[in-house]
């Protein structure tokens, strides 16, 4: 028998908005401002804004595509900036890339519109960090379940969204538990699988705690 | 020591039923490391105005959370007050040609209020600019110093921005409602939302009987739609152009306009701007103009609850906090494009926005016609509200702050 496994350690995270020196009037601003910005910046208009926009599901998906389709007036390009799925990620530079090589594109496309005054300027903010331990664990599947139950949505938000790009791999926290820890790998990727666009946090949790009890009847 | 209206203490756990458990959990984590520290809050009023309203209950609460917070208010004659609501109006964009007897004035008291407020706590928190030169008593570099700036600075009077800048310089940071509103500065600036309280006497829930009597008492019939703007008799607020957009909306809906506001007994222009809308209002039986006494929290929230619709139609607005009361009560709300509303209302998504009297009027036809939209477009607001601009939220940023200025020691 192999020794005691870890425990998953619940940890939380509260953000402050750091209001940058970087705002664009224009496209072309905007395209140099994604260039130019910090990476906590470009955290702060994908990721975070996911997180404090969790009970949204439809039409909002990152700051940049809200901004382009309300103030810039350009619903196709804010198409393309809203598709872009952050679970793809696992690097804001690869990130950035995407964001830069769209808006890119669309400004050599469309040069008039790349340099036309939107309705309000975007300012770059960032996202400054601050992560705890809420200091309980879970050793079972049972414990994980009551952790899971009462975690707050900022929380919720560390270990299922924003860990990607901690661990650098295409999963989250959660999953990465129950497949290395529990051996659950149908468990971890159905759980990898539900959609943070399409669903509330609070929805996501609800799906989560479902696949949990599955799991529990078959044992 | 100032006299402050620092309420009663509500038990954190009464915010737990409403927020769920994990979250103030999660406060409590957040402020453990901090217990035992001291916080200082300053501000020039201990009643009246967001500031004093939002303190009241952010000192308690952050007691409740065993941190060590003292709030004092600062002294001034009228003098002094005079020449720093000229400042606030000034630094909002109006014109006003300040004198060096302003600048005397405004130092000689912060002087003053150095010698009397004890200043030493390990986190000064300033609101404002009437207290912002206290910074001259800063000796220690240990202790962090930061300024909560309520006011929009986008369009400044220079005069007056450029004699307060080196002050807000000096500070570790500072804190706006909105990135609108900030300056270029060699200090960080943060994002602070102002927040309400949903324990408040303004928010908290109410017996659907006393919602029913303070309707009949302002004659308002339940049956019918009631559309309401709750604001202070002040053309910034636009008034006439609700009543514009009301009549629009009449043409298709049998509906009813509620406009009420505090006293406007201690302001001149109010108390003109309220006969302007009584006047224009008189031939409509079906338009109530409601003059609230200065403090009546609990009529202004059965009013909000009683309502179809909340409109906000500001020509100008700081953030509009009434319009996170009308969401926090799942209402649809139609506001205006300005100040802080857009960060309270994502068009479509929390709420409409509009940028005239047509559109307002359309947004609350559009509404009228969907109640299904407008109940979605009331609970995502709840939502968005909960996750924002709650009392809670609020001292979570500053105990954040907090734990970032500690890092930066």
């Amino acid at each position: 028998m192999s020794a005691v496994a870890p425990a998953f350690e619940f940890s939380t995270v509260a953000y402050l908005t750091r209001i940058g020196n970087q705002s664009a009037t224009t496209l072309a601003e905007f395209l140099s401002g994604l260039e130019e910005c910090s990476d906590a910046s470009i955290f702060h208009h994908t990721y975070q804004t996911l997180g404090s926009h969790h009970f949204l599901t439809e039409k909002f998906s990152n700051d940049f595509a809200q901004w382009v389709q309300a103030d810039a007036n350009r619903n196709d390009l804010a198409e393309q900036l809203a598709s872009l799925d952050i679970r793809d990620y696992t690097s804001i530079a690869a990130l950035r890339n995407d964001l830069c090589r769209i808006v890119g594109d669309y400004c050599n496309t469309n040069p008039k519109l790349a340099n036309q005054s939107a309705l309000k300027q975007f300012f770059f903010c960032e996202s400054m960090e601050v992560t705890f331990a809420l200091g309980f664990s879970a050793s079972t599947l049972d414990e994980f379940r009551a952790g899971i139950q009462d975690l707050s949505h900022s929380s919720f938000f560390f270990h299922f969204i924003s860990s990607r790009l901690r661990l650098q791999l295409q999963t989250n926290d959660f999953s990465y538990w129950l497949t290395n820890t529990l051996g659950l790998n149908t468990l971890a990727a159905n759980v990898n699988r539900i959609d943070i666009y399409t669903n509330t946090l609070e929805s996501v949790r609800a799906k989560l705690l479902r696949l949990i009890d599955f799991e529990r009847r078959k044992a | 020591m100032t006299e402050t209206l620092i309420q009663k203490r509500i038990p954190l756990d009464q915010y737990a039923a409403l927020l769920g458990a994990g979250e103030i959990e999660e406060l409590r984590a957040l402020a453990k490391p901090l217990r035992g520290r001291s916080i200082g809050m300053i501000n020039s009023t201990a009643v009246g105005g967001g500031v004093a309203e939002i303190l009241t209950r952010l000192v308690p609460l952050a007691e409740e959370l065993e941190v060590n917070i003292q709030w004092e208010v600062m002294s001034g004659d009228d003098d002094f007050f005079r020449v720093t609501k000229a400042f606030h109006n000034a630094l909002h964009g109006a014109p006003y040609h300040v004198t060096p007897r302003d600048f005397e004035i405004f130092l000689a008291w912060n002087e003053r209020n150095r010698a009397r407020l004890p200043l030493d706590a390990e986190f000064m928190v300033i609101h404002d600019p009437q207290p912002i030169a206290l910074i001259d008593d800063r000796h220690d570099s240990n202790r962090r110093w930061v300024w909560r700036c309520h006011i929009d600075l986008s369009h400044p009077n220079l005069a007056v921005w450029d004699f307060l800048e080196p002050y807000v310089s000096r500070y570790d940071a500072a804190m706006f409602s909105s990135p609108e509103f900030s300056r270029q500065l060699p200090i960080s600036q943060f994002l602070f939302y102002p927040a309400i309280d949903p324990l408040s006497e303004k928010n908290c829930d109410l017996d659907d009987y006393f919602v029913a009597e303070v309707l009949a008492r302002y004659q308002i019939d339940p049956e019918r739609t009631i559309l309401t703007q709750i604001s202070r008799f002040d053309r910034l607020k636009d008034p006439a152009g609700v009543i514009r957009a009301y009549r629009i909306v009449k043409r298709y809906f049998d509906c009813q306009l509620v406009l009420a506001g505090g006293s406007a007994s201690d302001d001149p222009e109010g108390a003109f701007v309220l006969k302007e809308v009584l006047r224009e209002a008189s031939n409509d039986p079906d338009i109530k103009v409601i003059e609230l006494p200065a403090w009546a929290p609990l009529e202004v929230n059965a009013l909000q609850r009683a309502s179809t619709i909340v409109i906000q139609k500001s020509l100008r607005e700081g953030f509009g906090l009434t319009v996170s009361e009308a969401l926090w009560k799942r209402k649809p709300v139609v506001a205006s494009a300005v100040g802080g509303i857009p960060n309270q209302v994502i068009h479509g998504q929390t709420g409409l926005l509009a940028h005239s009297v047509e559109g307002t009027a359309y947004q609350i036809r559009f509404l009228l016609s969907h109640p299904e939209i407008a109940k979605n477009l009331g609970d995502q607001g709840h939502e968005h509200v909960k996750e924002n601009f709650l009392i809670t939220q609020k001292l979570k940023r500053y105990l954040t702050l907090f734990h970032i200025l500690t890092r930066k020691t």
